[in-house]
């Protein structure tokens, strides 16, 4: 489970209305080289969305990207984990926040750095741009909260078709905000549906701390609705891929909808140059850097053989996209 | 038969052919089988594919959007028109861009239908035609019931296509008997029906032949039932003679009927129920004029009510929308 193979059809499920791409362009020194300890799968995936992130951010420094980005920097365990138990027939919806959803999801760099540049050979042609992407079994929008029924539709879709797979959309604290989030959840808790919400609760809404923007509990506001919680406080993706294997263990039972809170803490600013937190705070956050946790089990030269891997296959990434 | 039989006919007929098709909305089905019961019967045949839903016209459209990124053809009723607001994001920032957004990678045909427009005394929030905020949305279709195009034509022609389609049904139309064309008339009339390339009818009734009518009326649902018996009553009894054009796609418009007509009249009338204001038949107004700058016999003329709420009291209802008399003054004032 969890990554497709090198050259397969990414196409996840039979019934999404994607047209199916020609085949990932997965660099197995980015997606993880076959046979290699999951261990270090795990480190070589982050460690990739980190630099890709990164890369992005000096990319806007240098003025080869225009529009915005929001990079996920700190977050990167939480899609690595829970997409360690997806198979080809689960679907990802991911919101604007989305480059590290959609790298663990696919693995294709070159074709989410063309989009960011804005070139015909992106995942959309240049369209969609940062937020907005489509890949086999993938999907992101920009407009927080419109995606969770737009998820819940494609669970919808699962269960009428009687495909096996499970519908997960990924949010952030700030969306609870939106309203829409609360009439899905509803409904999806009455008709059972196939979904499993992601939220990704980092704390900040942009620049607003979730204590000024949310009332009462994050877990009762699912709760309410009938919805099975569960809820983790870890930037460790060794943690997080248990956590997270016994969360989906539990939608794939398909008795409804399941939420996996997940507490995590953003270690970037918002998109660019935008960061007002207090500047300790952040501080004492890096102490917690997902990488760090992990990469301080693997050896030194493991460690180090990784990140040169990632490093040459990222930048062969970057050279191809500024090519084209 | 009357519209909301032959609506809910329609519905049935695409539900027995194409298994992709859901219908979701609010008190959809049996016993109760719709607010307006174009739909009541349909639960009951095709169990599981005509839902009931909570009150959450955002979820409804939402939930439609995913289905149809997934190869359904959900057709979603908002009760009432009024509600759409309720579904703005849905439709402008999700189902009428993923497929343009996403480079045509894939494809969301969410069909909303919503029982629109007043006369029946519902007031401020159950009376309005509020379409006119959906014209010109890219890669949306807005659709108009009207009595002389068949429903199921309609409902298959957009099921043929993968884009979204809003569709209005005037509630007004519910209990009025269908004047489908027949043998190229409806009743007296000539009765011309155009085809657009996306499988869209209008059609063009006139009394007498093109060159002898005067001006042109182009309206849209329960407004283009209300002019064409204007027409046919002035051209029996007072010899008027004015070509009526009734698309059933309103946004984008298929133009070739309508310049075809007012080429020949050089005079057009746009009617609408929407309060006026940016409205349909501005939109149209600008189009025609470009096209016809210089060929035209008087500016293009559009009728529309009064930009305000629209009254609980039947009476004072009646004095801000387009009435019958509302619409015939309008007539008389482009044909003379």
């Amino acid at each position: 489970m969890g990554w497709p193979h090198e050259g397969a059809q990414l196409m996840t499920t039979v019934d999404t209305n994607v047209a199916a791409s020609a085949g990932g362009r997965t660099d197995p020194r980015l997606a993880g080289v076959p046979g290699e300890p999951r261990a270090e799968r795990l480190y070589r995936r982050m460690r990739f969305i980190r630099r890709f992130e990164e890369t992005v951010l000096e990319l806007f420094e240098r003025g080869l990207l225009n529009g915005t980005t929001h990079a996920c920097i700190g977050q990167e365990a939480d899609a690595v984990a829970i997409v360690e138990h997806l198979g080809d027939h689960d679907h990802m919806f991911s919101n604007h926040r989305c480059h590290g959803h959609f790298l663990a999801r696919t693995g294709d760099a070159l074709a989410l750095i063309a989009e960011i540049m804005g070139k015909p050979e992106g995942v959309c042609g240049g369209i969609g741009g940062s937020q907005h992407l489509c890949a086999p079994g993938f999907m992101s929008n920009g407009v927080q909260g419109g995606i969770v029924p737009n998820a819940a539709g494609i669970a919808l879709a699962k269960q009428l078709g009687g495909d096996a797979g499970l519908s997960v959309v990924f949010i952030g604290d700030g969306t609870l905000g939106e309203g829409v989030t609360y009439e899905t959840l509803n409904v999806a808790s009455l008709w059972k549906l196939p979904l499993v919400i992601v939220l990704e609760d980092n704390g900040w809404a942009q620049s607003t701390p979730a204590g000024a923007n949310l009332a009462g509990s994050m877990r009762d506001r699912f709760a309410a609705f009938g919805l099975p919680v569960f809820e983790i406080d870890s930037t460790d993706v060794e943690e997080l891929d248990a956590f997270a294997g016994r969360a989906l263990a539990q939608a794939r039972k398909r008795e409804g909808p399941v939420t996996i809170v997940i507490h995590t803490y953003r270690l970037c600013h918002h998109s660019k140059n935008d960061d007002n937190r207090p500047a300790e705070e952040v501080a004492a956050r890096w102490d917690l850097d997902p990488i760090e946790i992990h990469g301080r089990r693997l050896g030194p030269s493991a460690r180090a053989a990784i990140d040169a891997e990632v490093e040459s296959a990222l930048q062969e990434v970057v050279d191809q996209a500024v090519a084209l | 038969m009357i519209a909301a039989r032959a609506m809910g006919d329609a519905l049935r007929a695409v539900l027995n052919e194409d298994d992709r098709v859901i219908l979701l909305g609010e008190d959809l089905v049996d016993p109760y089988g719709g607010a307006f019961k174009v739909t009541r019967g349909l639960s009951t045949e095709f169990p599981g594919r005509v839902r009931s839903t909570p009150i959450s016209e955002g979820a409804i459209i939402g939930l439609s959007a995913g289905l149809a990124l997934s190869g359904y053809r959900p057709i979603a009723e908002i009760m009432f028109g009024d509600f759409i607001t309720l579904c703005f994001d849905q439709i402008v920032n999700h189902i009428a861009k993923y497929e343009a957004m996403y480079n045509g990678k894939a494809t969301c045909p969410v069909m909303i239908r919503t029982p629109s427009g007043g006369g029946r005394g519902y007031g401020p929030t159950h009376s309005q035609s509020l379409e006119k905020h959906f014209l010109g949305v890219p890669h949306l279709r807005v659709v108009s019931s009207s009595l002389v195009h068949d429903p199921v034509a309609v409902l298959r022609a957009l099921l043929a296509q993968n884009r979204p389609a809003l569709l209005i049904e005037h509630k007004l139309l519910y209990p009025l008997h269908l004047m489908l064309p027949a043998g190229g008339r409806i009743e007296d009339d000539v009765a011309e029906t155009q085809v657009s390339d996306d499988g869209l009818p209008t059609v063009s009734i006139r009394p007498v032949d093109r060159k002898d009518c005067s001006f042109t009326v182009l309206a849209y649902g329960y407004q283009a039932e209300l002019a064409r018996r204007v027409l046919s009553r002035l051209a029996v009894e007072e010899e008027i003679f004015g070509e009526l054009i009734v698309p059933s796609q309103i946004s984008p418009l298929h133009w070739e009927p309508i310049d075809a007509s007012v080429s020949v009249t050089r005079r057009l009338l746009v009617i609408e129920e929407g309060v006026e204001g940016c409205t349909w038949g501005s939109e149209v107004a600008a189009r025609i004029s470009a096209r016809f700058f210089g060929e035209l016999h008087q500016p293009v003329a559009t009728a529309a009510s009064d930009p305000t709420v629209i009254p609980a009291s039947k009476m004072l209802e009646a004095r801000m929308l387009m009435t019958p008399e509302r619409v015939e003054r309008a007539i008389r004032k482009v044909a003379t």
